[in-house]
C-alpha cells in the first residue's frame, strides 16, 4: 500500500509539472468541449429564429410583370431586390453562389393569370446548399400562400366556398417538453464529458508503459524491490485522479456555459443545476477506471510514445460509437443497454437532463457493469505488465 | 555475493546465452567483458530480474532471482544500460523516489538521499530538474538512485558509456570505494583498459558462453599474453575455434 502511494504521489507531482499533460487535462477536455458546444448552440439559435422576425432579400427578375405578387411578398417581410439580367444569368448566379435563390417572372405571367391558365414562374435555387435551401423554402412558402389566396378569390368570385379545397385540417400538436427538447441537443454533452475525462488521463496512461520505456526509466524501475502489480496500480490510480479532475472541471465549465446560453430561445430548459452536476459526476465516475485501464492497456502494446498517441486517439472516439448508433436509431433506454459502458451513462444522463425520474435498476446495472469491466481491464493490464517483452 | 549457474536464454531463434556460469564474491570487483552482442546485458538483466532464464539459475546473496525475486532485488542496486531519469523531477526527487520504493522509512529517506548525493558529488545540480542534464550528470544521478538503499550487491551495465575523462575517473573511484566497503560489484564493459584498471576478476563472455573466467593475473597466465587486450583477443579465438 505504501509503495502504491509512493508511485501515485510521484506520478501526481511529475505530471502536474508536465505542461503537455496539464494542457490536455485542464484545457483540451474541459474548455474545448463547452466552447464547441456554445458555438453549436448559438448557431442553431441563429438558424431557428422565426422567419417573420428577419427580412430576407429576394432577387426578382421581371418585377414589372407581377406588381401584385411583388407587393404580397413585401408584405411577408421579403425585400424584393433587382436580380441578374435574365434567366440564364440567374442560373449562373445560383451556380456560383452569388445568390441563394432567384425568382424569375416571365413576360406572359399577367396574361396567363388573366386567362386562368396556370401562370408559370421560376424559382432558382440549389438544394445542396443548406443555407440557400432555407431561403428558397421561405420564398416557396410565401409563393404557395399567394397561390392559395388567389385560388380562394377565384372560387369566391364563382360563388363557391373556398373551404371546399380543404377537406382536412391538420393541426400539429408538439408534445415534447422544453426539458425534453433540450435533451436532444444536450445529449451530446455526455460525449464531451467522457472525452474530457479521457484526455485528462491520456498522457499518464501512455507514460505508464511506452513513456517510461522510451525514456529508459522502465528498466531501473522494474529492478526495484517492488512488485509490478504495485507499480501499475499506483500509476492507474494517478491516471484515475487526473481523469476525475478533468471530468469535474468539464462538468463545472458546462454548468457555467449553460447559464450564459439563451437556451430559452430554442424552447429548452435543461435541468442542469449543481445537484445534477454532482449526480452526473458520480454517474460518470465508474467510467474513469474503465477509461484509465483501457488507455493503459492500449498504450502497453505500442512501441513508442508517438504510436501510443495515435492509438489512443482511436480510443477517444470509441465511446461515441454506442451513443451514435442509439442516437441514429432513436432507441429508448432499455435494460440491455445499461450493460454497455458509455451508452448507459449517456442514456441515464439524458434522463437526468430531461428531469425524468431515474430508474434505480438502470443506474445500478450501469455502475456495476462499468466497474466490473474496468476492474477486468485493470487486471489484464497488471498481467501484461509482468511480461518480459514489456521492455520492448 | 552473486552466483550465476549455467544460464540459458533465447529470444526466438537467437540463442543469447548458452550456459553462462560465474561467481562475483563480496569485496571484489568482477568485470563482465565481451564484444557487442555477446550476452553481457542479457546476463545482467536476468540478475536484476527483468528477464527470466530459460534454463539454469542465478542468486543474489542466496536469493534466487526467479523464485525469490523480491528479496533478490532488495539486496541489489542496478544501473541498467541507458538508464533514464524523470525529467520533471529534480535529481534529489529522482533519488528520493527510488529510496521510498526500496522501502526506506520516510524518516531516513532524506538522510540516505543527502549522503548519496554527497558521495557522488552531485550537490551542485541536485535540486535542478533533470531535464537537460549532461550524460555524465545523468549517469551520476542514476547511480545515486541505484545505491541510495545501500545495497550489498551492485550491478552496473556499461556505466562509463558516454562519460568524459573526469566523470570516468570519479566513477572508478566510487567503484573502488564500494569494493573497500566490502560490497560485491559486478559491471560490464567492452572497454579493455577500464576493466584492467579496476577488476579483480574478469569473466569474458563470447557468443553467449564464458570464454575465460579468472583473476587478471590468471588470465594473463592462461592465455600467455602479457597485455590484457591480446589476452582478450586470444580468449575470443578460443571460443571461435570450438
Amino acid at each position: 500500500m505504501r509503495t502504491l502511494l509512493t508511485v501515485f504521489l510521484k506520478e501526481l507531482v511529475d505530471n502536474l509539472r508536465d505542461r503537455r499533460t496539464l494542457a490536455s487535462a485542464l484545457i483540451m477536455g474541459p474548455i474545448f468541449g463547452p466552447v464547441l458546444f456554445a458555438f453549436i448552440i448559438n448557431l442553431s439559435i441563429e438558424r431557428s429564429l422565426d422567419d417573420a422576425e428577419t427580412t430576407m432579400d429576394l432577387p426578382v427578375i421581371g418585377q414589372a410583370y407581377a406588381p401584385n405578387l411583388v407587393r404580397y411578398l413585401e408584405s411577408r417581410n421579403i425585400d424584393i431586390v433587382a436580380g441578374p439580367a435574365d434567366a440564364a444569368a440567374a442560373a449562373a448566379a445560383i451556380k456560383t453562389g452569388l445568390y441563394d435563390v432567384i425568382l424569375v417572372i416571365p413576360e406572359a405571367f399577367g396574361e396567363q393569370l388573366g386567362n386562368a391558365i396556370p401562370a408559370k414562374i421560376e424559382l432558382y435555387s440549389d438544394s445542396a446548399n443548406t443555407q440557400g435551401e432555407k431561403e428558397a423554402r421561405r420564398a416557396r412558402r410565401a409563393l404557395n400562400s399567394y397561390n392559395r389566396q388567389l385560388a380562394s378569390i377565384r372560387l369566391s368570385a364563382r360563388g363557391i366556398n373556398p373551404l371546399i379545397l380543404r377537406p382536412i385540417n391538420i393541426d400539429d400538436i408538439d408534445m415534447s417538453t422544453p426539458s425534453g427538447r433540450s435533451a436532444m441537443l444536450l445529449g451530446m454533452m455526455t460525449y464531451f464529458f467522457i472525452f474530457a475525462m479521457l484526455m485528462g488521463g491520456m498522457y499518464l496512461a501512455i507514460d505508464t508503459t511506452a513513456g517510461e520505456r522510451e525514456r529508459g526509466s522502465l528498466e531501473p524501475l522494474l529492478s526495484l524491490p517492488v512488485t509490478r502489480t504495485q507499480l501499475i496500480l499506483g500509476k492507474i490510480t494517478a491516471t484515475c485522479v487526473f481523469m476525475a479532475f478533468s471530468l469535474l472541471l468539464s462538468l463545472l465549465s458546462f454548468y457555467v456555459v449553460l447559464r450564459f446560453m439563451p437556451l430559452e430561445q430554442l424552447g429548452m430548459t435543461p435541468n442542469f443545476d449543481l445537484r445534477v452536476v454532482v449526480a452526473a459526476f458520480w454517474l460518470l465516475a465508474p467510467f474513469i477506471l474503465l477509461g484509465a485501464s483501457l488507455m493503459t492497456l492500449v498504450a502497453s502494446f505500442t512501441k513508442s510514445y508517438k504510436e501510443a498517441q495515435t492509438w489512443l486517439s482511436v480510443v477517444l472516439l470509441a465511446p461515441t460509437l454506442p451513443i451514435l448508433i442509439v442516437s441514429i436509431l432513436t432507441l429508448r433506454p432499455q435494460l440491455e443497454f445499461m450493460f454497455i459502458p458509455s451508452l448507459s451513462q449517456h442514456l441515464i444522463l439524458v434522463d437526468m437532463i430531461k428531469n425524468e425520474p431515474l430508474n434505480g435498476l438502470h443506474v445500478a446495472i450501469s455502475v456495476v457493469s462499468t466497474l466490473t469491466i474496468g476492474a477486468l481491464l485493470t487486471w489484464v493490464c497488471a498481467r501484461l505488465y509482468r511480461r518480459e517483452s514489456l521492455l520492448g | 555475493m552473486i552466483r550465476v549457474d549455467r544460464l540459458h536464454k533465447s529470444f526466438g531463434a537467437v540463442r543469447a546465452l548458452r550456459g553462462v556460469s560465474f561467481d562475483a564474491p563480496d569485496g571484489r570487483i568482477t568485470g563482465l567483458l565481451g564484444p557487442n552482442g555477446a550476452g553481457k546485458s542479457t546476463t545482467l538483466r536476468i540478475l536484476y530480474t527483468v528477464f527470466k532464464p530459460d534454463e539454469g539459475s542465478a542468486s543474489i546473496d542466496g536469493a534466487d532471482v526467479v523464485t525469490d525475486s523480491l528479496v533478490a532485488r532488495q539486496r541489489l542496486g542496478a544501473l541498467p544500460h541507458g538508464s533514464g531519469l524523470y525529467p520533471h523531477l529534480s535529481a534529489r526527487e529522482n533519488v528520493a523516489y527510488y529510496a521510498r520504493l526500496c522501502g526506506l522509512d520516510s524518516g531516513v529517506v532524506d538522510d540516505h538521499v543527502d549522503r548519496i548525493i554527497k558521495l557522488l558529488e552531485i550537490e551542485d545540480f541536485a535540486d535542478r530538474r533533470t531535464k537537460g542534464f549532461s550524460q555524465g550528470q545523468r549517469t551520476k544521478v542514476s547511480l545515486a538512485r541505484a545505491l541510495v538503499h545501500d545495497p550489498q550487491n551492485i550491478i552496473l551495465d556499461e556505466p562509463s558509456n558516454g562519460l568524459d575523462v573526469m566523470a570516468t575517473r570519479s566513477l572508478r573511484e566510487l567503484i573502488l570505494k564500494l569494493k573497500d566497503a566490502g560490497r560485491c560489484v559486478l559491471f560490464s564493459s567492452h572497454v579493455m583498459q577500464e576493466v584492467a584498471a579496476l577488476c579483480d576478476d574478469i569473466c569474458i563472455i563470447v557468443d553467449g558462453q564464458v570464454a575465460i573466467n579468472d583473476s587478471v593475473d590468471g588470465i594473463r597466465e592462461r592465455t600467455g599474453c602479457d597485455d590484457l587486450e591480446d589476452a582478450f583477443v586470444a580468449a575470443i579465438k578460443l571460443v571461435g575455434d570450438d
